[in-house]
């Protein structure tokens, strides 16, 4: 019995994902199955407020290859703003919600590089050591709960590469992106550390966006400052910083063959489609760089329409891209 | 470049530091600068070296290194321990490092304000009638805000 109030796309609480409104057209007629892939979705502080694209076409093109996610209204931030304040605060929180979770028996599926790196490094944290899970759930017992663990958290990438698979994903493919070329950023926190990573991606050769952008029939470009930080986690301090480290790989995209840079975070949307107009102008470059999520490059290969992805919502518009695509 | 006498220093801060959760590496470093070579903060603004840092913690500059402006640039990009021979994992040392220098009231105005966000709302930005109403057009769920937990856990 799950006591959490999961909420349909209307807004009204539902028991199940079975799913209502605008977003439910795409999905697959799954409704004597028992659902291959559950998990709870994770949206941390800024996707759904600033995100909207993202969140949208996580959400669709998650129901489209049978990934069911559900909301639990009670999820807030991960914790991360607090570590460099005091680490201990960071555990507390993430292990808050990861203790939500614990209790409806489900993963968790973050579309935030900084909110899955946190709630994973806490997770291994209080699976690894008995007394700081002790010391942690000392606190949680102030508002009634209790991690013990473990509770397993993935970012939505690592879910289509390890549930889904590209070879599931091509199969599902019904608009392929035939003439598309994009230029991959995976994030820091998307491959590092890895010793929370282990398994999924290397951080020096790294594959899997490029080869979930390939399944879609796109082209994948390589470039020079691929594995390059966007300087995020440095803006609050000094923008001229963060600005000059995300610049580096704004030019060398610009002159790829590449019609979009493909995220995966929104700590580095910030960066490159927030702060790209300022970096331009301080720099005298001509810079316009459409930025997109890569949920939103899969919707269109799965035929999902890019006004349903939340494209008006991409600041440098990714006109040519659509263009290709939807003519 | 002013001198730094050795009176001055804290030949105890180094421990202080390694008792910190995630500090505990910084006596293995050796020196290498591999950590320095991976940063992409340091490849646009030589005050952030990762090394140095280690360095003048170790030597015992307490002041110097908790009072600078520097070490809040860290990006937190993991680049530093991934190179690390010594697993030193310098990205967890440098919050450490600020963790110490908060406990001595260096904090940039910034990261608080961000904690009273979150005892406040429970999320770094407030959620709204407006963003809700952005939402539904969109297809989206309502986003409702539980601060009484994190003001609760974050006294």
């Amino acid at each position: 019995m799950r006591s959490f109030k999961a909420l349909s796309w209307d807004g009204r609480p539902c028991p199940s994902s079975s799913g209502v409104g605008v977003l439910a057209r795409h999905s697959r007629e799954r409704k004597d199955k028992v659902d291959p892939m559950e998990a709870l979705l994770y949206l941390g502080c800024t996707v759904p407020v600033r995100n909207l694209n993202y969140e949208s076409s996580a959400r669709l093109t998650a129901r489209s290859l049978g990934i069911t996610l559900h909301d639990h209204e009670k999820f807030g931030c991960c914790g991360f703003p607090l570590k460099s304040l005091k680490a201990e605060d960071t555990l507390v929180v993430a292990a808050r919600n990861l203790a939500l979770a614990e209790n409806e028996g489900m993963e968790i599926c973050a579309l935030c590089n900084a909110c899955a790196g946190t709630l994973t490094e806490t997770a291994h944290v209080l699976d690894h050591h008995p007394d700081v899970k002790e010391r942690v759930n000392t606190r949680l017992a102030s508002v009634g709960l209790r991690y013990e663990g473990p509770v397993r958290v993935r970012h939505f990438m690592r879910l289509l590469w390890e549930e889904v698979g590209v070879e599931a994903i091509r199969e599902s493919i019904t608009r392929p992106l035939t003439d598309v070329v994009l230029a991959p950023h995976y994030g820091c926190h998307y491959l590092k550390p890895s010793e929370l990573t282990a398994g999924f991606d290397s951080p020096d050769v790294p594959k899997t966006l490029a080869e979930l952008i390939s399944v879609t029939g796109a082209e994948a470009v390589d470039y020079p400052s691929l594995k390059d930080c966007c300087g995020g986690g440095v803006l609050g301090m000094s923008e001229e910083v963060a600005n000059a480290m995300a610049r580096k790989k704004l030019e060398d995209v610009s002159r790829t063959r590449a019609h979009a840079l493909v995220l995966v975070c929104p700590f580095c949307n910030v960066m490159y489609e927030g702060q790209q107009k300022k970096i331009a102008k301080e720099a005298g470059l001509d810079l316009k760089v459409p930025v997109v999520y890569y949920p939103q490059v899969l919707g269109l290969a799965l035929g999902i329409s890019s006004k349903d992805l939340g494209f008006k919502l991409n600041r440098v518009k990714p006109k040519e891209l659509l263009d290709i695509v939807e003519g | 470049m002013s001198r730094t006498k050795l009176n001055d220093l804290d030949p105890d801060f180094k421990n202080r530091v390694a008792s910190q959760p995630g500090g505990e590496g910084i006596k293995a470093c050796f020196a290498c600068k591999a950590c320095t070579a991976a940063c992409p903060v340091e490849a646009v603004d030589k005050r952030y070296d990762p090394r140095k840092i280690i360095r003048m913690a170790l030597l015992g500059m307490k002041s110097e290194v908790l009072g600078s402006d520097f070490i809040w640039l860290c990006s937190s990009c993991y680049g530093c321990s991934e190179v690390c021979p010594q697993n030193v994992r310098f990205t967890e040392v440098m919050f450490a490092i600020k963790n110490l220098a908060v406990a001595e009231a260096c904090v940039p105005p910034g990261l608080t304000v961000q904690k009273e966000l979150l005892k406040r709302h429970g999320r770094l930005y407030e959620v709204t009638e407006f963003e809700n109403d952005k939402r539904a057009k969109q297809g989206l769920p309502p986003i409702t805000e539980h601060p009484e937990d994190y003001a609760a856990l974050l006294g």
